[in-house]
């Protein structure tokens, strides 16, 4: 019997801690346990064989922290097949007439990934594979991912685990008391990103004892309709190293979570042979409960999962159709105007954000995954995934850290046949669009013929039912009287006939009539009344906000109104606010709107100078109020700054507000087509194996007010990266940051390729560890200690330029 | 097993001390006002985004020498007279590099003062840890000096690997060392700290 199907039938006994019992027999201080396998090979067989004798049915390795980050690979391979053989020669040696397995034990790497870490996702895949095609060749039975920390590099473990062996899997994570991973994940969270990834088992482990893990076990098993799986230690460590929860009574307390559905039981750290000899009688003859399989449909986070039992809003405004601005800050590869679009869609209420990089001469298989990385980073919505390019879908779903809602399948046998294996790979909630080969039907029963075909060609790869939502496309109203009539009996159709739920981009249903709003908003309730579970709408519009907490409030889901009270409170504030704002800007009969934007950017008031930066484009030139208004009011600032009457907060404070006013300035120039003129492009980048990147931020913004147009590389950048992008954009010069005495080599290297291969670009550098002296010394042309200084040092070189030309 | 790392997670440090928040921003005057209503809405989100976590270990003077192997001048300056030494790592957790990256591209005045507020907690915790090993260690008669760090002073930043050896930092409070010897979070601290019979 392989131990898919024993699990099916039976409570998994598992094995309890090993580091407690190697130190016990003399593992010294700070000596990599792994290399015991091979030096100390029967003491590691005697504990083996001592769990099987007390009764587990699955022993791991003693491989945790065996991997290629730790030990070359030639060692590895020694080190995982004495392991395995270990494990085999302990069961083997065991009187113990229970089934028995062997368990490749893989743990956490010990370093964090990107973009918080230094380690790449892919590198992370690529490390845990090794230790998995060790663990296949050398015969495990199964794998046994562990007392993992965050959510990111156990999607990293489990796509290794996927992609290099048939063999089962489960994971276990470290829970805190707070009942979260290191990094921030739920149990739910986790459930839905592994669940939605196909392991065999998930579970709990290390950390806690049992009295502490309650609440995360109850969570676990509510949510998962895979076997649980729960590893506490034995209670907490006293300050002489011993744990408080002796063999008894964490017998007792495993029972418990037997009965409540656990169906893989062990120990961890402080347990014993003892322990679990204990707990297999404990649970001798109790019957295991039936795994329950939860019609829960859910998408996740690196925080959290969204479910869609309440009505769920998902945000549209990461898409650059018809958006002129969102396309050019594509272009121009504006990570901040983007992510502000994600973070003002959350702060209006969004629960998931739909992410939309498709435009002409935007590359979406490399654009999309980046734009998914870098919100991901700091937004913790989960998000929906939106390309219709299968290739690019593929790269943004490896690289998303939790569980995807993707957008779109339809009823093509291609688009189908494209996105399913994608979704069964990597996890996902995939929105079914009911449109096939023959297009979109007219009816209702029409579409309900399509959502019944995605949903059984879905179940062909093993995609359930709960993992799909359907979209029975709103259509416009203007062109067809019908349309909305239509859309909405689909949405009860579906629902009702299928039972799976449903989703609408709704301000289709509007176009091309005035006050669209007030049509979206009715639309919207409509659909919410016939069963609609979820809504692609712009959050920033009121109305669609007011129907859906109205709703909610009328319709019993939102208990003694609390959600719609704090709307509508918070609503009002933020109007209140706006106006006190507005009728708070420098205002008096001898100040007119000239030296009333300066003011506001000196101040550093950022919603008075976009206000009436606004006001003076009706009657003057862009350029007039760059060089007349913005340009000046930056100087008075800069000029305190460096005399050390302003400082640097205030300083960023007037940068940001010009950086408002530079905002409607460039909306006005998009629409009306006029130019903007800048001065000379200028790359900016943080050197490679540096993370800090503030100081250079500060640098950015400064040289942007200033009207250079810069090309921010980010942090963290190789050299090849800074030659080839002043290459492409012929900039004259570059800025190069770094922090640590540790990375100045990498800044050296930096240095010297450019020198090498783009000999007249100017480079300057600063950081914390940079001095003028050692900038000569590196080679650059200009050092700067803020970025005032580094702006003097861009004007110079741009006057040098004009002269020249 | 004695010498074990210990676990300590913290729900109750003082409150942010703005003043402090702002000299490490930069700002070394009283803030005016708009600068004020900025570092409010600043404190108002990251209020929730701290876990405060240290790992820590006590070891003789012996395994202490022997693991680091200090060169003497450190030992002179630091561990004269001392016969154990505590060593800990103490964060503040991820929530705040979170905040900073998050207005790293659309706020930089804001991740100027996350960063501030990151450093103050930090600084806070380590503050916090050390009274109370000073307070522990009163009772027992004994001095705790001066907490020193590697990549100060004579102590060299390659000492991090050794810390994080000892700690296991990743799995007890969740820090990781990168290449470059720059730990993530961001925010954390490790440190030593003398215990000896007699003030220095």
């Amino acid at each position: 019997m392989n131990v898919r199907e024993f699990l099916q039938q039976n409570i998994v006994l598992l094995d309890g801690g090993t580091g407690t019992l190697l130190q016990a027999a003399g593992l010294p201080l700070g000596e990599l346990p792994e290399r015991w396998n091979l030096s100390h090979a029967e003491i590691l067989k005697g504990i083996h064989q001592a769990y099987f004798d007390a009764g587990s049915n699955v022993v791991a390795t003693n491989t945790f922290g065996a991997n290629a980050l730790k030990f070359s690979e030639e060692e590895l391979e020694k080190l995982v097949a004495a392991a395995i053989e270990n494990v085999r020669e302990g069961a083997k040696r065991s009187l113990g007439a229970q089934e028995k397995f062997i368990a490749l034990d893989i743990g956490p790497l010990g370093k964090l990934l990107k973009p918080y870490g230094d380690l790449d996702f892919e590198v992370a895949v690529e490390t845990f594979a090794k230790t998995v095609r060790l663990g296949v060749k050398y015969g495990a039975d199964l794998i046994l991912i562990e007392t993992l920390g965050d959510s990111y590099e156990a999607k990293a473990a489990v796509l290794a685990a996927k992609e290099n062996s048939d063999l089962p899997i489960f994971v276990s994570c470290a829970y805190g008391e707070d009942g979260k991973l290191m990094t921030g994940a739920s149990p739910e969270a986790m459930v839905a990103l592994l669940e939605g990834m196909g392991v065999d088992a998930l579970g709990i482990n290390c950390s806690l004892g049992p009295k502490e893990m309650q609440t995360t076990v109850t969570r676990l098993l509510n949510a998962a309709s895979v076997p649980v799986l729960v590893k506490p230690n034995a209670g907490l460590p006293e300050a002489d190293g011993s744990y408080n929860v002796d063999e008894e009574e964490f017998a007792k307390a495993l029972v418990e979570f037997v009965k409540q559905g656990a169906r893989l039981v062990g120990g961890c750290c402080g347990t014993t042979p003892s322990y679990i000899e204990s707990l297999r009688k404990a649970i001798a003859g109790i019957e295991p409960l039936p795994i329950a399989q939860k019609a829960i449909t859910s998408v996740s986070s690196y925080t959290h999962a969204v479910y869609f039992d309440t009505p769920v809003l998902i945000g549209e405004r990461i898409n650059p159709t018809g958006k002129k601005r969102f396309r050019l800050a594509l272009e121009e590869k504006d990570v901040g105007y983007v992510l502000a679009e994600g973070i003002a869609q959350q702060e209006k209420g969004a629960h998931i954000l739909d992410v939309n990089v498709g435009a002409p001469g935007i590359d979406e298989k490399t654009e999309l995954p980046r734009y998914v990385e870098e919100l991901q980073a700091v937004i913790n919505l989960p998000l929906q995934i939106d390309t219709s390019d299968p290739v690019a879908m593929e790269h943004a779903m490896r690289r998303y850290n939790g569980k995807p809602l993707v957008n779109s399948v339809n009823g093509k046998k291609e688009s189908m046949a494209a996105v399913f294996p994608l979704v069964k790979k990597y996890g996902g909630v995939v929105v079914g669009l009911t449109l096939d080969e023959n297009g979109i039907p007219e009816t209702s029963e029409g579409r309900a013929r399509i959502a019944e075909k995605i949903i059984a060609e879905a179940q062909k790869y093993g995609i359930q039912k709960k993992d799909i939502i359907i979209d029975p496309l709103a259509m416009t109203v203007s062109a067809d009287k019908n349309a909305a009539n239509v859309t909405l009996s689909a949405v009860k159709l579906i629902r009702e006939r299928f039972g799976v739920h449903t989703s609408l981009g709704v301000s289709n249903v509007s176009f091309g009539l005035p006050c669209r709003d007030a049509v979206n908003a009715a639309f919207f309730a409509l659909a919410l009344e016939n069963g609609l579970s979820a809504a692609i709408l712009n959050p920033n519009s009121a109305e669609m906000l007011k129907t859906y907490y109205a709703y909610l409030a009328l319709k019993g889901l939102d208990e003694n109104c609390v959600e719609y009270v704090r709307f509508a409170t918070e609503r009002l504030t933020s109007q209140i606010q706006t106006q006190t704002a507005v009728a708070a800007t420098p205002k008096s009969a001898d100040c007119d709107a000239k030296s009333q934007l300066q003011t506001a950017i000196v101040r550093g008031m950022k919603t008075e100078a976009a206000a009436l930066c606004k006001t003076l484009l009706n009657d003057r030139a862009p350029l007039e109020i760059v060089n007349g208004e913005i340009v000046p009011a930056l100087d008075e600032v800069g000029v305190a700054y460096e005399e050390k009457r302003a400082f640097l907060p205030q300083l960023l404070m007037s940068a940001e507000s010009a950086k408002a006013a530079f905002e409607e300035i460039r909306a006005h120039v998009l629409a009306t087509g006029e130019q903007a003129e800048k001065k000379c492009k200028i790359v900016l980048a943080t050197v490679k194996g540096d993370i800090h990147d503030i100081g250079k931020n500060i640098v950015g913004t400064l040289l942007s007010n200033y009207g250079f147009d810069v090309l921010d590389l980010g942090r963290d950048v190789a050299p090849e990266i800074v030659v080839k992008a002043v290459l492409e954009t012929d900039a004259p010069l570059v800025g190069l940051s770094a922090l640590m005495t540790t990375t100045l080599p990498s800044m050296e290297e930096t240095v010297r390729s450019l020198k090498a291969k783009t000999p007249n670009v100017k480079i300057m550098v600063g950081g914390a560890v940079l001095t003028e002296e050692y900038a000569k010394q590196l080679g650059a042309d200009g050092y700067s200690k803020d970025g005032m200084g580094a702006v003097r040092f861009a004007e110079r070189i741009y006057a040098d330029l004009c002269k020249k030309s | 097993m004695p010498n074990s790392i210990q676990i300590k997670n913290y729900t109750d440090l003082p409150d942010f001390d703005r003043t402090e928040i702002l000299r490490y921003a930069g700002y070394l005057a009283a803030a005016d006002e708009a600068t004020s209503a900025i570092l409010d809405e600043c404190l108002q989100e990251a209020k929730t985004a701290f876990s405060f976590r240290v790992a820590y270990r006590t070891l003789a003077i012996e395994d202490f020498l022997t693991e680091f192997k200090p060169d003497e001048s450190l030992q002179a300056m630091r561990l004269s007279g001392v016969d154990r030494v505590v060593l800990f790592a103490a964060t503040v957790g991820l929530g705040i590099d979170r905040l900073t990256a998050k207005y790293a591209n659309v706020s930089t005045v804001k991740a100027l003062f996350f960063q501030a507020i990151g450093a103050e907690r930090v600084e806070s915790l380590c503050n916090r840890f050390c009274e109370e090993l000073t307070e522990t260690y009163a009772k027992q008669g004994v001095c705790t000096r001066q907490r020193f760090s590697p990549g100060y002073g004579a102590f060299p930043l390659t000492a991090q690997n050794t810390v994080f050896k000892l700690l296991d930092c990743p799995r007890t409070v969740g820090i990781s060392l990168q290449d470059s010897l720059l730990m993530s979070p961001t925010k954390s601290v490790t440190a030593v700290v003398g215990l000896a019979k007699t003030e220095k």
